[in-house]
Parts: C-alpha cells; sequence; structure tokens
C-alpha cells in the first residue's frame, strides 16, 4: 500500500524528540517526553491502518472509502490513558518538588548501597557469617557477649 | 490412612488456638492425634506383615494432567516407619507438656509447626506416590527449618536453620529430578510400579544417584553430615524427634525402599558402603570430642546413620532383616537419650559434662533408664541394639565369606565389615562418656546447685522407650516373622537369618565381643590421659558449604551492583538500546518495508507535519518548563489536525480535548516549580540521550514502514461496518467499537483510569482512604459573602479574580455540560461518546475552578470525585452484565424501539448505558485531578506546607553523600 512519507518522518522526528526528553531526570521533561511519544506512537497507527478515506460513520449515500476504523478505537483509548498517566506523573513531579525541593528522579538509595558493597568486595547485608558462637535454643547473642 | 494425614493437618491448626487455650497442656491433648494413629496401624499391622503380607493403598486423583495423585500404601516397612513416626511423636509431644515453661509466647507457633512436621513424616513413610513423597520430603524440610531456627535471636541458631534449609533442600531437588527420570522411564510415578518394573540402564543408574543425593543430604551422611550437629538448635524434644524417628530417617527409609530393586545399579553399593562408614568412623570420633552432651548425641546420630544406610542399603535379605531391627532400635534408644539431655537439662541448667556431676542420687530411675538406653546404643545384651547389631555383623560376614549375592569381593567385603566394627567400638566409647558424662561423678565438681526435681511425667516417655528396647529384644522370633513382609523381597541368603539373643558361638559374637571391650578401653583409654581426639584431616565439607555460600552472595551482589544502578535513565535507556538491537536488527534484516511511496496526501498535511517536528524540536530544545509544556501542546494540537486529515474525527475530537486538558493540569502543577530546569552541564550524557533518541525515531519510522508493508490482507474492521449498524445499533463505527465490538478493551482502560484518578489523589491528599480532606465542602469560609456571578468568586484573592472571565463561565457552564450530554447520545452516530463528553464535561469545571477557586469547584460538583468514578465503574459493569438477565452474553447490546407519548419513536441501544459508566469515569477523573492537582495544591500554597526539609528527604546529609553525585 502507499505510505505518507511525510507523516513517517513526523513520526520519527517526534519520537526521537520524546525518547530523548524521556532519558531526562527532571520530571517535567519525563512527562512531556511521554506524551511527544505517545502522540508519534499513535500516529504509528494511523500510517499502519491504511489510506486515509472520509471518517468511518456509516453512510450509503456516500460510496467513497472509509479509513480504517479499529486503529482508531484503539487509539482512542490510548490517548485518554496518556492523560490519565500524564496527570499521575505530574502529581509525583509535585509530590517530588514538595519533599525535595526540585523534581528529579534520583538514584535508588538502597541500590547505591549495593553498588558500594560491590566495589569494597563485601557480602550483601543479610549474609551472616560464622560468627556469633554456638547454637542453642535459648538466649540471644547480647547475652552472649556480655558473658 | 488418608484421615490420619488429615488428623495431623486439622490437629496442626487447632493448636496455636489449644496453647492459647490451656498453654503447654496442649500437648496432652495434641499427642493424642499421632497416639491414635500409632493405636490404629498397631491394628493394621496382622494384615501388612509376615511372610504373606499385603499392601493396602489408598489412592485419590490430585493433578491427573501430569499423572500426580494422592496415592497412600501400607507395607511392612512403611508400617514400620510409621509407628516409629506417631509412637515417638507421641511420646514426644507428651513430653513436651513438662519440657516448656508456661506462657512460652513462642509455643502456639512451636505446637502447630510440631504437630505439623510429624503430620508431614507420617504422610512420607505413607507416600504410594514418589511426586507425593517429594512434597512431604520438602515439607519436612521446610518445617524442620522453622523448628530449627525456633530461637532466631541468636546468629548461629540462623545459620544452623539456614544450613538445614540449604543442604537438605539441593538434596530435595537432585531427587525431584531422579524421581522424574525414574517416572518417565517407568510411565508410572507409583513406587510399587517403579519397583515392579526395576529398569536397569545408563539413565536408571543416572537418576539413582540423583535420588541418592537426597538420601544422603537428608540423612546427613558425609558430605553433608554438618547439617545435622547444627540442627540441635532446636529445642530438645524436636532433636529427640528429629535425630530418631523423623527427618533423618527419611534418608533411610528411601534407600530401605528402593534396596529390593535397585541395590545392584552400578553405584549403589560403592557410595552407600563407603559413605555409610566413614560417616561412622566420623561422626563416632568427632562424638568423643564433644563436651556439650547434646551435641555428643548429635554427632552420635551421624554416626549411627551412617551405619544404618551402610546396613539397609547392601541389598541381602539377612542385612534387610538387620537393618530395619536397628533402624527401630536406634529410634527408641536415640529420642530416649535425648530426653534424657532434656530432663537433665532443665532440671541442673547445664548440658556441659564438666559440670554435671552426682546427679545419680538425685535421679536415680533416670540413671536406670539411661543405662538401658544406652547398652542399647552401645549393643549391649540383652537390648535390641545388640540384637540388631548382631544381626548385622552376620549379613556382613556372610558377604566376607561368599558375597552372599553382593559381587562384593572378600577384601572389599572384610574393610567394610572392619569399618563397621571399628564404628561400633567407636559407639561404644562414646556411649561410654556420655553416661559418664551425664551421671558420673566428677572429682572437684559439685552436684550443680538449685537442682530442681524431676516431674514423674517428665521421664515417663524416656522410661518407655527405655523399657521397649529391653522387652522387644526378647522377641526376636515374632520380630522376625512381621519382618519378613520386607526382607523377602529379596532372594534367601547364606544362612537363615534370624533375630534372636542367642546364636551360639559365632564370628558376630566375637565381634559384638571386639567392639564392647575396645570401646571400653578407648573410654578408659581417653579418661586416663583426657584426650580430645579430632577427627582425621579430610577437606572440610562445611568450610565448602560456606565458600559456596559467600561466592554466591558475593555474586549476587556483583551482579546487582553492575545491572541494577538505581538510574532511571540507566534502565531506560538499556531498555530502548535492547529494542534497537534486536527489534531493530530483525527489522533491518526483514525488508518487509514497502517502496510505494507518496511525499505527502495533501498540502495541509504536510504543513501540520512540519509544524509538528517543529514542535518537538523546540520543546526539547527550551529551558523554560512552562515553554516546553506549551510547545507541547502545538505538537498534541498538530497531531490532531493529521488525526482529521486521514479521517478520523473522532480522535481528532479527543486528542484536541485531552491536549486542552493536560496544558491546563501542566499549568495547575509548574505553578509551584522553578521556571528553569536544573541545568545539565554533562555534555557526553546529552550527547548520548540524543544518540539514543536520534536512533529511537529512525526506528520508529522504520516501524511504521514496516507495519504499513505488511498490511496486504483485508482488514477485520471491513466487517465492522454491518455489524456496527444491524448489532451495535450505530453508525459510527469508532464508537460502537468502543462501546460493544471490543467493549473488553473499555473496560479495562476505564479501570486504568480509576487507578490513575485514585493515584493522583493519594499523592496530593497523602491519605490511603477517600474522604477526608479532599472531601467537598459547600459551605463557604466565614466571613465571606457570596458573589454576584459566582457564588464562591470572592473567595478568590481580587487580583486573581476576573469579573469577565466570571460572567462568561455563568453565562456558558449549563450549556457546556448540556453539549457534553449531547455527545453521549450523538457519539452513536456522529463524532462523540463518553470519553469526549466527559472530557468536555471536565472542560466545564475547569473553567469553573479556574474563575471561582476551589471553592467553586465544590459548590459545582458537591460529591466526592471518588463516587463519581466508583459510579461510572459500576454503572459500565451493570449494563455489561445486564445481558445476562436476559440470557444473552456478557457486554451484547440490544436495540429497544418503542414509542413515547409526545416525543415519537425512540431509538434504545443499551450500549448507551455503557457509555454513560465511560462518561462518568472520565468526568471523575477530571474532576479527581482538579481537586488535587488545583484544589489540593491551593490548600498547600494557603497552608504554607511546601518545606522541603522533610525527614527522609533526599537533603537529608547522610543520604546525600550516597546520592548526591547521581543527581
Amino acid at each position: 500500500m502507499t505510505v505518507n512519507l511525510v507523516l513517517v518522518i513526523a513520526i520519527g522526528v517526534t519520537f526521537a524528540c520524546g525518547v530523548t526528553l524521556l532519558l531526562e531526570r527532571s520530571l517535567t521533561r519525563i512527562v512531556v517526553g511521554t506524551l511527544l511519544i505517545g502522540n508519534a506512537v499513535n500516529l504509528i497507527f494511523i500510517v499502519a491502518s491504511g489510506a486515509p478515506g472520509r471518517a468511518p460513520i456509516v453512510d450509503e449515500s456516500d460510496p467513497s472509502p472509509m479509513s480504517d476504523p479499529l486503529p482508531q478505537a484503539m487509539v482512542l483509548t490510548a490517548i485518554v490513558i496518556t492523560l490519565g498517566v500524564a496527570a499521575f506523573l505530574l502529581a509525583m513531579a509535585y509530590r517530588s518538588w514538595q519533599l525535595q525541593g526540585h523534581d528529579e528522579v534520583q538514584d535508588d538509595m538502597e541500590d547505591r548501597l549495593i553498588m558500594r558493597l560491590a566495589e569494597l568486595d563485601e557480602a550483601s547485608q543479610s549474609y551472616e557469617d560464622d560468627i556469633g558462637g554456638e547454637p542453642d535454643e535459648e538466649g540471644a547473642d547480647t547475652e552472649e557477649v556480655e558473658r | 490412612m488418608l484421615l490420619l494425614l488429615l488428623a495431623h493437618l486439622v490437629a496442626a491448626a487447632l493448636a496455636p488456638a489449644l496453647v492459647r487455650a490451656v498453654d503447654r497442656y496442649a500437648f496432652l491433648l495434641l499427642a493424642l492425634v499421632p497416639g491414635a494413629s500409632f493405636v490404629w496401624l498397631l491394628f493394621k499391622g496382622p494384615e501388612v506383615t509376615g511372610p504373606d503380607a499385603t499392601t493396602l493403598t489408598e489412592t485419590y486423583e490430585w493433578v491427573p494432567t501430569i499423572g500426580l495423585e494422592i496415592g497412600l500404601r501400607l507395607d511392612t516397612l512403611s508400617w514400620t516407619l510409621a509407628l516409629l513416626v506417631t509412637g515417638v511423636g507421641a511420646l514426644v509431644l507428651f513430653y513436651c507438656t513438662w519440657y516448656f515453661r508456661s506462657y512460652d509466647p513462642a509455643l502456639w507457633r512451636f505446637s502447630g509447626t510440631f504437630t505439623a512436621f510429624a503430620g508431614s513424616m507420617l504422610g512420607l513413610v505413607l507416600s504410594r506416590d514418589v511426586l507425593l513423597l517429594y512434597v512431604f520430603w520438602e515439607l519436612t524440610t521446610v518445617f524442620s527449618y522453622i523448628l530449627v531456627g525456633h530461637n532466631p535471636e541468636r546468629v548461629a541458631n540462623r545459620r544452623a536453620a539456614m544450613t538445614a534449609l540449604m543442604v537438605t533442600t539441593f538434596g530435595g531437588l537432585a531427587m525431584l529430578v531422579g524421581f522424574i527420570m525414574l517416572g518417565q522411564d517407568a510411565d508410572s510415578y507409583r513406587i510399587d510400579d517403579i519397583m515392579a518394573l526395576s529398569p536397569t540402564g545408563a539413565a536408571t543408574a543416572t537418576a539413582i544417584a540423583l535420588v541418592l543425593v537426597g538420601a544422603l543430604s537428608k540423612s546427613a551422611l558425609v558430605p553433608f553430615h554438618f547439617w545435622l550437629p547444627g540442627a540441635m538448635a532446636a529445642p530438645t524434644p524436636v532433636s529427640a524427634y528429629l535425630h530418631a524417628a523423623a527427618m533423618v530417617k527419611a534418608g533411610v527409609f528411601l534407600v530401605a525402599v528402593l534396596a529390593p530393586a535397585f541395590a545392584d545399579v552400578a553405584l549403589w553399593r560403592p557410595t552407600l558402603l563407603i559413605l555409610g562408614v566413614l560417616t561412622m568412623v566420623i561422626g563416632g570420633l568427632r562424638a568423643l570430642s564433644q563436651h556439650d552432651v547434646k551435641l555428643l548425641l548429635a554427632y552420635g546420630t551421624v554416626s549411627q546413620l551412617g551405619f544404618l544406610v551402610a546396613v539397609v542399603g547392601l541389598g541381602t535379605r539377612a542385612a534387610a532383616l538387620a537393618g530395619i531391627a536397628m533402624v527401630v532400635a536406634h529410634a527408641l534408644f536415640k529420642a530416649a537419650l535425648f530426653m534424657v539431655v532434656g530432663i537433665v537439662d532443665h532440671s541442673a541448667h547445664t548440658r556441659d559434662l564438666r559440670k554435671l556431676s552426682r546427679l545419680r542420687p538425685a535421679m536415680p530411675w533416670l540413671f536406670g533408664f539411661t543405662v538401658l538406653a544406652a547398652a542399647s546404643m552401645a549393643g549391649i545384651p540383652p537390648m535390641l541394639g545388640f540384637l540388631a547389631k548382631e544381626s548385622v555383623y552376620a549379613a556382613f560376614v556372610d558377604v566376607v565369606a561368599t558375597g552372599d549375592g553382593t559381587g562384593i569381593g572378600p577384601v572389599a567385603g572384610a574393610v567394610v565389615l572392619a569399618g563397621l566394627v571399628l564404628g561400633s567400638l567407636l559407639t561404644m566409647a562414646y556411649t561410654l562418656r556420655f553416661v559418664w558424662g551425664v551421671f558420673g561423678d566428677k572429682p572437684g565438681v559439685d552436684q550443680p546447685a538449685d537442682l530442681v526435681p524431676v516431674p514423674a511425667g517428665f521421664a515417663t516417655p524416656t522410661a518407655l522407650l527405655a523399657t521397649a528396647s529391653l522387652v522387644l529384644a526378647f522377641f526376636g522370633s515374632s520380630l522376625t516373622e512381621i519382618w519378613a513382609g520386607y526382607d523377602h523381597q529379596f532372594p534367601e541368603g547364606d544362612h537363615h537369618a534370624e533375630l534372636a539373643l542367642w546364636h551360639g558361638f559365632s564370628p558376630a559374637l566375637g565381634l559384638s565381643l571386639v567392639a564392647v571391650l575396645g570401646g571400653i578401653l578407648l573410654f578408659a583409654w581417653q579418661q586416663r590421659r583426657s584426650l580430645v581426639p579430632t577427627a582425621p584431616w579430610m577437606p572440610s565439607a562445611e568450610k565448602a558449604y560456606e565458600a559456596v555460600m559467600r561466592n554466591t552472595d558475593r555474586l549476587a551482589v556483583e551482579v546487582t551492583g553492575r545491572t541494577q544502578r538505581g538510574s532511571l535513565p540507566f534502565y531506560l535507556g538499556s531498555i530502548l538500546v535492547v529494542v534497537l538491537v534486536v527489534p531493530g536488527s530483525a527489522l533491518v534484516l526483514n525488508r518487509t518495508w514497502t517502496g510505494d511511496v507518496v511525499w505527502f496526501d495533501s498540502a495541509s498535511q504536510a504543513v501540520v507535519a512540519t509544524l509538528l517536528c517543529v514542535a518537538a524540536v523546540l520543546t526539547v530544545r527550551s529551558r523554560r518548563r512552562l515553554k516546553a509544556v506549551l510547545l507541547a501542546g502545538v505538537a498534541g494540537y498538530s497531531t490532531a489536525m493529521l488525526f482529521l486529515l486521514h479521517g478520523a474525527p473522532d480522535l481528532a475530537l479527543t486528542q484536541v480535548l485531552v491536549e486542552t486538558v493536560t496544558l491546563v493540569v501542566f499549568v495547575l502543577v509548574l505553578r509551584r516549580m522553578a521556571p528553569y530546569f536544573s541545568d545539565r552541564p554533562l555534555t557526553r550524557a546529552r550527547w548520548l540521550r540524543v544518540g539514543i533518541g536520534a536512533l529511537s525515531g529512525l526506528f520508529a519510522s522504520a516501524v511504521s514502514l514496516a507495519a504499513a508493508g505488511v498490511r496486504i490482507g483485508d482488514p477485520i474492521s471491513e466487517a465492522f461496518a454491518e455489524g456496527a449498524v444491524e448489532y451495535g445499533g450505530g453508525h459510527n463505527i469508532v464508537n460502537v467499537t468502543l462501546v460493544d465490538i471490543r467493549a473488553w478493551d473499555t473496560m479495562g482502560e476505564l479501570s486504568v483510569l480509576v487507578v490513575a484518578a485514585t493515584g493522583v489523589a493519594s499523592l496530593i491528599f497523602l491519605i490511603t482512604g477517600r474522604g477526608g480532606v479532599q472531601s467537598p465542602t459547600t459551605t463557604l469560609p466565614e466571613g465571606q459573602s457570596t458573589g454576584r456571578w459566582l457564588r464562591a468568586g470572592r473567595t478568590l484573592d481580587p487580583e486573581r479574580r476576573s469579573i469577565v472571565f466570571e460572567i462568561v463561565t455563568r453565562l456558558i457552564f449549563h450549556t457546556v455540560i448540556l453539549f457534553s450530554v449531547w455527545l453521549i447520545f450523538a457519539g452513536h452516530n456522529g463524532p462523540g461518546g463518553g470519553f469526549a463528553g466527559g472530557l468536555m464535561a471536565g472542560l466545564a469545571l475547569m473553567v469553573r475552578y479556574l474563575a471561582g477557586g476551589r471553592y467553586e469547584l465544590d459548590l459545582a460538583v458537591p460529591v466526592d470525585a471518588g463516587r463519581v468514578l466508583g459510579l461510572g465503574l459500576s454503572v459500565a459493569t451493570a449494563s455489561a452484565l445486564a445481558p445476562l438477565l436476559f440470557g444473552g452474553q456478557v457486554l451484547q447490546s440490544a436495540i429497544v424501539k418503542f414509542h413515547l407519548f409526545a416525543i415519537g419513536d425512540i431509538k434504545l441501544v443499551t450500549s448507551l448505558f455503557f457509555d454513560i459508566g465511560v462518561y462518568l469515569v472520565v468526568f471523575g477523573l477530571m474532576l479527581d485531578v482538579l481537586r488535587s492537582l488545583g484544589g489540593g495544591i491551593d490548600t498547600d500554597i494557603e497552608t504554607g506546607d511546601d518545606d522541603p526539609e522533610l525527614p527522609g528527604s533526599y537533603t537529608d546529609p547522610e543520604v546525600q553523600a550516597l546520592t548526591g553525585d547521581a543527581r
């Protein structure tokens, strides 16, 4: 089938811009990136849905070909979901700003701790060495130390 | 038999409640369950034992597709083991009544776990299906893990429990693989089927080797022996049960079950005999060097298990009879001796044999029973232990002489026999050390202070077990008769095996004498030199285990440290790179893209597409937040135009509405943030981002080309047009698709929207339930008079008020709401529908909020957003389910035509109600977002609740040290 190059290029540019923003740390930019990517993906559906036509509304009097309605139904739900996701991410950005004074996604603290352990060539925190005396059904380690 | 298992299960479930009701006396009641099972089994004895024994079976379907069934069987061997499991179990539970203190806070957990452990062990010995056996096998592992870790406050205890779990689970998994290989080979997972077929060959040898790994790890044979001494971290009753009748006996039981069919498999005898003898000797030597009498017994068990496995695994009729007798003897004396340790420990408050002294006068009876049990352990007549041990010698003497059908040469046989005698000699020595250690008088050591008298009930189980060790020895011929049901699976050997106290002067008697006298000499020698022998040097299995565990942990840390960087851009970048590399190369290799291209369909399309590209690029380049958002809005409106030009008015309408809503929401949130994005000085990282972005863009273009290129068949939606009119009752195919043809998708989407809305509200109001802070208030704050155009207009700061805006709002609000409702009805035949209608109504609310503030919003919709969302979802669900009432399918729609007076003919499609649900959910989302990001943030501004110095935030200096450089 015939492909419309202008749309293909627009998809590429919008997607590229969206991904570039998505890789940022500022949540606002990430949300904007998500919106751009959403637009690009919706346009991919449109390109893949075939040739343009009149609106997919049944009208016996008009014999000209209709555009494909199924991808449109899918894209319609996608648009509304993007709104929900954007609102949620924005609420997160606001919360982050409220707590930390900025809206940047920080590195995870626990993961950083594990990276540090890896650098020091140490075992995980839950690993228990053979220190700690003999097994016994009663008493605790603190007691052992006091003795 | 299933009833016995269920009884244990029920008892385990009730145990915590019983403990709460009657405290430690609950054990008396719990003991009734294994006790009753014991009696039931006794009555079944005549059927399943003797030379012409029958096997009782019960089979219930469980998972027929993988051939898994609850198959139970009772033959001589499992009957014997089941008697031990239930009998010793009942006595140990009885013993627990005195062992534990009143009001022990961990007792409720212990009681349930222990009963379940006993039930699992019973299930294990009664299993007919190897997969079921495996399930019970692992259940005993898990319960023993909990029991060994009874007191988790010590590191050593936690380690001991973990070691027991790891070692036995490792063996269990190997065993499972072996079972599956055997089962696939025999085409049945029933033990009797597998045994009857007794397949041979390399696959069987491998399978059996794997099964033996399981058995050896469970029975703590070298090189898995190290977990058992650590398991004494469990309370002493558990040790008494675990060492005598349960857990470790599972391995011995498995070897005994399989021996009749598989003893001739290549690796069987060398493995079991060598490891068995080695374990017996090492365990004995270690036992001799212990000061803790409980640990002494634990190593004694290791030694005895080696002995048992070697005997049971030999695979001759004489050895089988001797082995089963030895299993029973061991269970009786080992349980009794562990109970003695528990009693002494409670009475004297120590288990160190250097501190125990002069106990005999205080507990003469206990001493007597200890001597009985110990004599059985050492193999001294007239005890059951002696009876069994002498039969073992006789069986191995046959092997040395002729091989007795095992194919073992005289030299190898002699070495094994010598090892067993050496082991027995050590057993004699550590038995003496035990008795001397507990009851001997040590020079210079006084009777422990505050010795507690022993209650009669506490010592009763010991007395019963020790007496049984004595009495059973006099019923050798009856026992021989009973166990014929097991040993007759082996061919008759060189001599007719018979259990008896007196066989005349035989080589076996001589060997018994050597072991006993040698043991006495060794003990005397050790006493005089006060020598603590060390086990001969050997690669320490425990060290190896620790190294494996530590290295696994280290590996996990390294892998996690390398892959789980905790950085969102890193994760997203990795995902995108994988997308580029894998599906990207697939795209390049399968050139399905079409060559049939045109530049554009219409000039306006080219212009709009260019606008979209420019807006997108400028969005990336903008450093002002608001500018970026506005440019993204331009990109969104351009997309809407492209939709329209393609022939998708519904999409265009929805996109325009969503874009408008998004813009306003952005502005509502951004008003609280810094106007500029923070600087990102790292240019290299930026170029990397741009690089990944550019490649992703190329990928997206290629995907659209390829997707269009493979569009060669007729689209499924060609049939939609007819169906939409005929069944859906509408002309707008997109809308009918949403509410009818693919309504399930819409249903899912509604749920997502409800979740998103709830998430937004939770993040802003920081509450988990609804109601409370964001409940609408329909009364204006005090001192505020009603505005002229909008009632709450005066609540706004005069600088923020715009009278013109208020007037316009007042004039258009109701019209817009009516229009939004009209969109629902119109949507079925033209552009519109629930989504567009809900968004339109939301925009009306937005205008009202912007003109009059959050009080005006509450006045406009005086209900909680959660209720609207819930109502919408309920309406949609109800309309989806309603057709069921009329015999239709979920989400089926019906077309109802009727005449309404004065209005005319009305055609009603039931999917309209579904669309109303959609409308309500979208409206609820809008209301929630406005109330949270609008009104909620307003409240924060007014109360000044925007202090970033909150605890746990990243401004915490400690946290900053870790994450500061990552920003």
